[in-house]
């Protein structure tokens, strides 16, 4: 089975500093897999070098079986590559549709068309009302985006995300700023993505990790430390160590 | 605030935008003293409607855009000085064409960059092509102008007369027709991807969009725009000069959208509108401090009213309904 995704020896150096210590990663078709690491281990600067918004110093990044390396930000996605942002990146000034139709227009590659009336492209709104209604915010749709509660931005976050149909989708801590008992919401709607989509997912809350993934890499140092599925992580002693410090102390 | 331009806008014309064409026509048969000014101020109306699309809709900030303006106007007066050409629709459509060449290889070098240093270079440009035009004094006339500019009549039939009647009728024409293509544009998925540019570049391309290419396209339409609106003010005046290129008419230019209202098209209307007017009315009355009149008002708009002109009477609107 080709991989969806893969890393071959990825490094990043930004001058001494080196963030991405030649990572070998591999993303299955259809994964639920997770990225966890503490903080300033690399998890974002990982996912930027997957989808080209940085360059790597060396190494390659194989996407499903094909490199990618060279290619730029826009012709990854349009290879099937999506992603969520850690803070939210949103069109704060457009309404909710707006958001997610900008980046189904470009994939059916209506955004070219200059002299016709965007109104007419009804197939856009189908489309992202249809979305909106699997994560369960088709009631906001008209909406502003600056106008909603925090938890709903990250629900367009994904939605976003979703409108690229995406073989592919990195999700940078989906739950971030989101208050513990609302992250429900944001595991609901992780829930209900297509499961023909790999998912690779950075993220601090735990309960979230344990409930969504079946496989989990720990990042420490720019390196990966270990993988394994979820049991095997919550019980390795060097993660322990990584996230709690020496036993004795 | 004004709303934004999205998927679900309705594009259909609204009856408040026939209201420039109305009073348009209404000046060309109440005003037949001021047809001078009015051609002045519709080539101004037309040059913002320019900066307005790239500025205003795809969020790109530029101190040079008068290079175009300018260039159109010289690429206008020359070909008629110099080379004999005198058809104004042809000396129209040769000024665009220059303009979209300087559009498209100007614009791969600025978009490519971002923020001060994009508007560095816009800056550099604009004072490259003021320059070109300063020393090439036997081709542009320096700093003693183009003189010489010969236009024969519009579609070899209406002649360029003294009140200026055919010259602001030509410009209103010209102008309608651009006012229609970008107000179209503007409505069209081209230009909602523009304004989520403006809004969050990083997201566009995140989303698949190559930014670059869509600004270069929206960067030459909007320099065929403007230097269609110098040659027209080159056929008006029959004379180019260095005031219509270079950094000083970028920024007049800049604070006339801005008096108006940016990314709103009508703001381009307004500007130039009330600019030129209290400029004209202030020189006459105070020679020396008129451009003190146009820094207080631009101080009250910056302060006070967000948005321009236009804006007040969007906060107005929403002042009255909210109090109904």
């Amino acid at each position: 089975m080709t991989l969806a995704l893969e890393t071959i020896r990825l490094s990043k150096q930004f001058g001494a500093l080196t963030v991405a210590d030649q990572i070998d990663f591999k993303l299955e078709a259809g994964a639920r897999h997770a990225l966890i690491g503490p903080n300033g281990a690399g998890k974002t600067t990982f996912i930027n070098l997957l989808t080209g918004r940085l360059t790597p110093s060396s190494g390659q990044v194989k996407m499903m079986g094909q490199e990618i390396s060279s290619l730029n930000e826009s012709k990854r996605v349009k290879m099937g590559l999506g992603r969520t942002f850690q803070i939210n990146s949103l069109f704060n000034k457009m309404t909710v549709l707006d958001n997610i139709s900008l980046g189904i227009s470009e994939r059916l590659g209506i955004s070219k068309k200059m002299w016709r009336n965007a109104s007419a492209f009804t197939a856009l709104k189908e489309e992202s009302l249809e979305i909106l209604s699997l994560l369960g915010i088709a009631d906001d749709a008209n909406e502003r985006v600056s106008q909603l509660p925090y938890g709903k931005q990250r629900l367009v976050e994904i939605a976003i995300s979703l409108g690229l149909k995406p073989k592919v989708l990195l999700l940078d801590e989906p739950a971030a700023g989101v208050p513990s008992m609302e992250s429900g919401r944001i595991l609901q709607a992780l829930d209900v993505l297509p499961k023909d989509i790999a998912i690779l997912m950075i993220e601090h809350d735990m309960d979230l990790v344990f409930q969504f993934a079946s496989k989990i890499t720990v990042l420490v140092q720019g390196a990966v430390l270990c993988e394994g599925t979820p049991d095997e992580i919550a019980h390795d002693p060097r993660v322990h160590q990584v996230y709690l410090g020496e036993p004795n102390e | 605030m004004s709303k934004l331009v999205g998927f679900q806008s309705n594009p259909r014309l609204k009856i408040s935008e026939l209201i420039p064409w109305v009073l348009a026509l209404a000046v060309f048969f109440v005003l037949p003293d001021y047809l001078s000014l009015g051609a002045q101020i519709l080539t101004y109306i037309l040059f913002a409607l320019s900066l307005d699309l790239i500025t205003g809709y795809a969020g790109v900030v530029t101190l040079g855009h008068a290079a175009f303006f300018g260039v159109g106007a010289y690429t206008c007066g020359i070909l008629s000085a110099k080379v004999g050409i005198t058809d104004p629709l042809l000396l129209l459509l040769m000024s665009a064409i220059v303009c979209g060449l300087l559009g498209i290889s100007t614009g791969l070098i600025i978009l490519r960059t971002q923020k001060l240093t994009q508007l560095m270079l816009t800056l550099a440009i604009a004072a490259l092509c003021f320059e070109v035009a300063n020393k090439a004094t036997t081709i542009t006339g320096g700093a003693d102008g183009l003189t010489g500019v010969v236009i024969g009549p519009i579609f070899g039939l209406f002649k360029f007369d003294f009140l200026n009647k055919t010259a602001y009728l030509w410009c209103l024409g010209i102008l309608f027709i651009f006012w229609y293509l970008v107000r179209r544009l503007v409505y069209s998925p081209f230009g909602i991807t523009l304004t989520g540019i403006k809004e969050n570049k990083q997201r566009m391309q995140a989303i698949g969009v190559p930014v670059t290419s869509y600004l270069l396209k929206a960067y030459t339409f909007s320099a065929i725009i403007a230097g269609v609106a110098g040659a027209l003010i080159a056929q008006t005046n029959q004379f180019v000069g260095l005031n219509l290129i270079g950094f000083e008419p970028s920024g007049e230019i800049l604070v006339m959208l801005i008096l108006g209202g940016v990314g709103r098209i009508y703001g381009a209307f307004v500007g130039p509108l009330v600019f030129l007017v209290a400029q004209d009315f202030l020189a006459k009355q105070f020679p020396e401090y008129w451009n003190l009149g146009i820094g207080l008002m631009l101080l009250i708009v910056v302060l006070f009213a967000k948005g321009g002109v236009l804006g007040i009477f969007d906060k107005v609107t929403v002042f009255r309904r909210s109090s109904k």
